[in-house]
């Protein structure tokens, strides 16, 4: 067993180009589903905090309910409906890259809402008096909220992130872990676990722990940085 | 200050982002090619050994999907493949039979072998044919690891419970368990548990992790492995590329891609052989 933990931190230090491949393609598959979910939930988090309507705490509860998604019934369910002949079949979807963002897309945004409408939501009783004595709208509401809470924000994304990067289960069905188009690190780790090949399963472990890591360094640095001199949020 | 360095940072992430999105953005060209395969193929490492071969010399990509040979066969039904390579001949017939497939033709072969710990507490290696050992197994103190699947693995040792009349899923067989997943992980399981397991060659010869577990019985006509490959017909899938799926079937079963399987070696072993 020895050796193989010696084998694997071996094989990280070659960085041989397999393991790039691989980290390549989850970043950027990850990545993506990760903008492409801010994009989508921060407003949906707004418009759930600042604005009242009749459903709005059925709907958060759904969000909220939906943070503990499991992904492998999202991967089934996204599998049928790509499928060649499924209803989404026509934009070959199917065991690509953009299949497996649109999956972890799915399982990101209710991550990002759920979190953030709280995030934005105690900012704002912070704030409501302010905001109704100069009767600002929607949208410059949102605009201040957001600035002001940037820094959850930005933990909240990392919780997205992390979702995004662990999954295995939705990814393996429709991208198929088919090598050097589909193959990322969580699959295959599943594939060398399966092949008994420990030492690469466990150096593409390794790596992906390494590299959570350091995106929470990054983050945290910009943090402590933004931090300095500014008080409550 | 402050601001200012947080936004190069935002846009040194985010050229690193583009940079990456550019080099894996999907391949939309029509001369794709999905091979819905079963795991044994794919995990033995015969497509990265055969496939460059074919790509250099036709503009064709090729994609391989593999599953449990139940599960390719349902994909290739949703129109999920273009190419099936399978090994379980009566499923295959039936695929054909039922229009889902053109041609079909015998592609390799290899044999199914019971692996269990060197010390083989049944002694297994020294009973006369797979029967035999499969009883022996089924009625001794050691486990039994069985895929449980939809897999032609699974398919082979059921035939052969069928054969020897018994139930192995009966509740009064202690030593028997599914695990429901690969061949891989199953071998995976069979050796946490110190038991026996029935699996292909190909598989066998690739793993990397067999600790104290080897080869005990094998070389049973029962066990023979045949592997088939299909062409997915175009009526009921118009997806299919009729072109691209003719050249790579024939080319598969002419004398280039005979000599190439029987060419495949993983530790000085030949993996998949010919009539």
């Amino acid at each position: 067993m020895n050796n193989i933990f010696y084998d694997s931190i071996n094989l990280l230090y070659t960085l041989d180009s397999y393991l790039l491949e691989v980290i390549g393609l989850s970043l950027y598959i990850s990545l993506s589903a990760l903008i492409i979910s801010i994009l989508i939930s921060l407003p949906i988090a707004s418009i759930l905090s600042i604005k009242n309507f009749t459903g709005k705490s059925s709907i958060t509860i759904i969000f909220n309910s939906l943070m503990s998604l499991p992904p492998v019934a999202v991967g089934v369910i996204l599998y049928i409906l790509i499928s060649y002949n499924g209803p989404l079949g026509h934009l070959e979807l199917l065991y690509t890259p953009s299949a497996m963002i649109f999956a972890q897309t799915i399982l990101v945004i209710p991550i990002i809402v759920s979190l953030s409408k709280d995030s934005i939501d105690s900012c704002l009783n912070y704030y409501r008096d302010y905001l109704l004595s100069i009767n600002a709208n929607f949208l410059s509401i949102m605009k201040t909220i957001l600035w002001e809470v940037r820094y959850k924000l930005l933990i909240n994304i990392l919780a997205g992130l992390g979702r995004a990067l662990s999954e295995v289960g939705a990814i393996i069905i429709v991208g198929g872990n088919i090598d050097h188009l589909t193959r990322v690190m969580t699959t295959s780790i599943v594939l060398e676990t399966s092949r008994g090949n420990l030492t690469k399963a466990l150096g593409l472990g390794i790596s992906l722990i390494i590299i959570a890591l350091l995106i929470n360094i990054i983050l945290s640095l910009i943090k402590n940085r933004e931090l300095e001199g500014n008080g409550e949020y | 200050m402050n601001r200012i360095n947080t936004k190069k940072i935002i846009l040194i992430l985010g050229l690193l982002f583009l940079n990456t999105s550019l080099a894996y953005s999907d391949e939309t060209y029509d001369n794709k090619l999905i091979i819905q395969s079963t795991t044994s193929t794919r995990d033995s490492g015969f497509y990265n050994f055969i496939l460059p071969e074919f790509e250099k010399h036709y503009d064709i990509k090729v994609k391989v999907v593999a599953y449990g040979t139940g599960q390719a066969i349902n994909n290739a039904r949703n129109c999920n493949a273009d190419i099936l390579i399978v090994h379980s001949l009566y499923d295959e017939i039936d695929f054909v039979k039922n229009g889902y497939g053109i041609d079909r033709s015998d592609l390799m072969h290899n044999d199914f072998i019971i692996i269990g710990p060197e010390n083989d507490p049944l002694n297994i290696a020294s009973q006369k044919d797979v029967k035999t050992a499969f009883k022996k197994i089924l009625l001794g103190e050691s486990s039994f690891i069985s895929r449980g699947d939809d897999s032609g693995t699974y398919k082979a040792e059921t035939k052969i419970w069928e054969q020897i009349e018994v139930d192995p899923k009966d509740r009064k067989y202690k030593s028997y368990y599914e695990s429901g997943q690969g061949m891989g992980a199953t071998i995976n399981i069979a050796i946490g548990m110190n038991g026996y397991t029935y699996t292909d060659r190909a598989t066998w010869i690739n793993f990397k992790n067999k600790i104290n577990h080897k080869i005990l019985f094998e070389k049973d006509p029962l066990s023979f492995n045949q592997y088939g490959i299909i062409r997915v017909s175009n009526e009921k899938c118009p997806n299919v590329n009729v072109k691209a799926s003719k050249i790579f079937y024939n080319w598969m079963l002419s004398d280039i891609g005979k000599k190439l399987i029987v060419d495949y070696k993983v530790n000085n072993e030949q993996l998949f052989f010919i009539k």
